[in-house]
């Protein structure tokens, strides 16, 4: 397979936050059509990896870079980079004010200035293509979490981005609504999208990364396809956390 | 108790209950001009306009209208700054009404969840932006039981309007007590003449909150 261009590139960014380092010289390519999956145990810096990446936070060294341009020095235009990325939030942040079309057409139209029938038209296929054409007119708060969280991902979608980022899209959910999103995410990465997701489901990581990222403490520590990474892991750090999923009679650590 | 009396009057508690009224509106108008000029300023973290801001915040609240209006109205002159009592009382009931209608327009703005702003930064708005499509219309819903509040307080405290000379309906009252004596029928004519002003604006306003409490977004 040919090498396909890098979209979205971090070069040894370092992020302190409250006197603490979270991210500690983190470095990774995202190539067009790749999904790439970061794990780690909580508060290892993942989440902030990826807010890092479309500038919700900001990086204290290192550089990011999109389409081969840094987009983390002199002066960035956040608001066209941010088109290019489209990100998905734990708490799934619909706008509780407006119906699910106007969720969706909010951000083409003013954002990116175009013809408020044709997206109509749009959101309403991918609605179909997500199984929620008939909440169309419903408001956030009639709609179920998996539901929330698959019309998330349609208003990131729409804006046609480059990449998108997925902050642990299923964790405030149940275990069968999981699944609903899950299904989506699957789906879009059959059709080819790139994608960045941070998330706690293993089996689902392991369905759908072309590589894992692990990392702890801010930095990588280690990555590869998950075939190899899930059954032998090189890191003792990376071996000790795939064991904690595992279970064994009278809570016994396998 | 004079029926005669008050019949004869009525007329002029009317013309009082306008003026009360136009100018209570209008003070209120630019309250709601004013203070959400604030909070914006608060909003956005506007350097120096704001720490003019916050000292503007507590000087309005912390000090009568009485007093504001006794430095418009006899302490300004004295700099040579000359203000009509419309003036004056207009921009007293700004100065005060202004804060008030800042720190409601605030606290709404800030019970809007953090999440809301970065999710529309994310689909690349720009600040402005998601000011006027995701926090405001969701602040104004929490702001509005405290504007209705501030307005009722607002039309009630121009009561202290004779004090610049205005004849308002306070003043109305005072000038027939001190004519005529009749101190029964100018405080009853008085008292039921803010309850017409005021009551269906708080009704119009129980109604409001009641609406918004209960329908919350989309029901």
């Amino acid at each position: 397979m040919a090498e396909q261009q890098v979209i979205l590139e971090a070069r040894n960014i370092t992020k302190d936050y409250g006197g603490g380092r979270v991210l500690d010289g983190v470095s990774l390519q995202v190539h067009k059509g790749e999904v790439i999956v970061l794990i780690g145990p909580s508060g290892c810096g993942k989440s902030t990896f990826l807010r890092c990446m479309n500038g919700l936070e900001q990086i204290q060294s290192g550089q990011i870079l999109l389409d081969g341009e840094v987009i983390t020095e002199g002066k960035t235009d956040w608001t066209k980079v941010r088109q290019k990325i489209g990100m998905v939030f734990q708490s799934y942040e619909l706008f509780p004010h407006m119906s699910v079309i106007d969720n969706l057409v909010l951000g083409p139209v003013k954002v990116q200035g175009r013809d408020k029938k044709e997206v109509t038209k749009e959101a309403e296929k991918l609605l179909e293509r997500v199984g929620l054409l008939d909440k169309k007119d419903a408001f956030p708060r009639q709609l179920s979490g998996g539901q929330k969280q698959r019309v998330a991902i349609v208003r990131a979608l729409i804006l046609k981005p480059e990449i998108l980022l997925f902050d642990e899209v299923t964790a405030a959910l149940d275990p069968e609504m999981v699944r609903e999103v899950l299904d989506v995410i699957l789906e879009l990465a059959a059709d080819g999208y790139t994608m960045l997701i941070v998330t706690h489901e293993m089996q689902f990581a392991k369905a759908v990364a072309d590589k894992i990222v692990f990392i702890d403490g801010g930095k990588v520590v280690e990555s590869g396809i998950p075939e190899k990474f899930f059954t032998q892991p090189e890191t003792d750090r990376a071996r000790r956390f795939l064991n904690t999923f595992i279970y064994a009679k009278g809570g016994e650590k396998a | 108790m004079d029926i005669g009396f008050i019949v004869e009057y009525i007329p002029l508690y009317v013309e009082a209950a306008k003026l009360t009224l136009g100018i209570g509106l209008i003070g209120i108008a630019l309250s709601l001009i004013v203070g959400l000029l604030i909070a914006f300023i608060q909003y956005f973290k506007i350097p120096i306009l704001r720490q003019m801001a916050t000292g503007y915040i507590e000087l309005s609240r912390n000090t009568p209208l009485l007093v504001q209006l006794f430095f418009l109205y006899f302490g300004l002159p004295k700099v040579g700054i000359r203000i009509s009592s419309e003036g004056c009382a207009i921009i007293g009931l700004c100065f005060l009404g202004g804060s008030y209608m800042a720190e409601a327009f605030r606290s709404g703005m800030e019970s809007v969840e953090k999440g809301q702003e970065e999710s529309a930064f994310a689909l690349g708005f720009r600040k402005s932006q998601v000011v006027r499509y995701v926090i405001l219309p969701q602040a104004l819903s929490v702001s509005i039981p405290a504007l209705c509040a501030n307005m009722i307080f607002l039309i009630k405290e121009t009561s202290v309007f004779s004090v610049v000379a205005l004849a308002d309906l306070m003043y109305v009252a005072k000038d027939l007590i001190g004519l005529y004596y009749k101190t029964d029928e100018a405080l009853l004519m008085l008292v039921i003449a803010y309850l017409i002003i005021l009551l269906p604006i708080s009704i119009v306003a129980a109604i409001l909150e009641r609406r918004i409490r209960y329908a919350g977004f989309g029901n």
